[in-house]
């Protein structure tokens, strides 16, 4: 079978699974669910070092940079400015350019502020950053977004962290069939079979953390949805049959006795 | 014997004091920050760790220290 890879801003990655390093009991806990989950690509947080207690563990000696590209985000920012702030740290870390620009608006709902995502998505993509952007499943705002120059589109399924699958499949469908970018869908899953349905879609990818990381069996969860991306992208691989109404029996009507 | 003179400075939103003329990169030795995992800002602006030897400390300012923790 040809090799299928996902393609973001020029580099190959051979898993459709994007995961999420937060929530995990321990650093050790989410470092075996994703080598499980078979993840070449994680999402990781700027935040303040403890000045404090500097015997903390720290996320690059349990997953190493070197092996897992990591995708800084910018969760928590609630405008263009912080988000900015962030990502151009991100990049000082360690020349990180592939980034996830997520500018949310609300505190309850945690849907993104599409209006400062796109401000962002422009002043990021001309300082050199190949942005993977979070947004609303608006058609629209996916063609604007791509227009300022994002590298990867990735809509909600349902609100961060909500568990209740893709809400608007039709909506994920229409961005699909008008944009040749990777498509990600991001937040909101739930269980594996949520991630077939996305990749069923045509989406080129998922991006999953807390339906794998506050699982009752992470470890188990993980492994779901590294297979259940597999199937249904093979699934949409393999073209579907025609919907029809009745019925349309299985074994020949001919030679019936 | 002089009197050493202390200044105050933030790093990640704690006042500390420190001997005046005080080196960016003496000040994160001591407090072994991992210079490859971090991102530095000064009032600010990001600091290109290359050039931390460099930079003198001044009374109030205002130093951010960031790594990547676990996150979605």
């Amino acid at each position: 079978m040809k090799k299928d890879s996902l393609i973001i801003a020029k580099k190959k990655f051979n898993s459709r699974l994007i995961v999420g390093t937060g929530k995990y009991k321990s650093m050790s806990e989410c470092a075996k669910a994703i080598k499980l989950s078979g993840a070449e690509i994680v999402t990781v947080a700027v935040r303040r070092v403890n000045i404090a207690d500097k015997n903390k563990p720290l996320l690059m000696d349990y997953i190493d940079p070197k092996k897992i590209t990591y995708l800084p985000n910018t969760a928590g920012c609630f405008n263009s400015r912080d988000a900015l702030r962030t990502l151009r740290l991100a990049r000082e870390i360690g020349g990180w350019k592939l980034v996830k620009l997520e500018v949310l608006g609300d505190k309850q709902n945690l849907f993104p502020d599409m209006i400062e995502t796109l401000k962002s998505t422009e002043v990021l993509a001309k300082e050199g950053f190949k942005v993977m952007v979070y947004c609303n499943d608006d058609p629209l705002m996916a063609k604007r977004l791509e227009n300022a120059g994002a590298d990867a589109i990735m809509p909600l399924a349902a609100p961060i962290g909500s568990g209740l699958g893709i809400q608007n499949k039709i909506n994920i469908q229409i961005i699909r069939k008008q944009t040749k970018l990777p498509l990600i869908i991001d937040a909101g899953l739930g269980q594996a079979s949520d991630a077939a349905i996305a990749m069923e879609l045509g989406c080129d990818g998922v991006l999953v953390n807390t339906a794998i990381a506050k699982a009752k069996k992470p470890f188990e969860m993980a492994l779901a949805f590294k297979n259940a991306v597999i199937a249904g992208r093979q699934s949409y691989k393999s073209g579907r049959i025609d919907k029809i109404l009745m019925g349309n029996p299985s074994s020949p009507t001919k030679g019936i006795i | 014997m002089k009197k050493i003179k202390k200044i105050k400075i933030k790093i990640n939103g704690k006042t500390k004091s420190i001997t005046q003329d005080s080196n960016l990169s003496v000040l994160l030795k001591n407090l072994k920050i991992p210079l490859n995992k971090v991102a530095i800002e000064l009032n600010e602006e990001i600091i290109d760790k290359k050039k931390i030897n460099k930079i003198k400390l001044n009374k109030n300012d205002k130093i951010e220290v960031v790594h990547f923790i676990g996150g979605g």
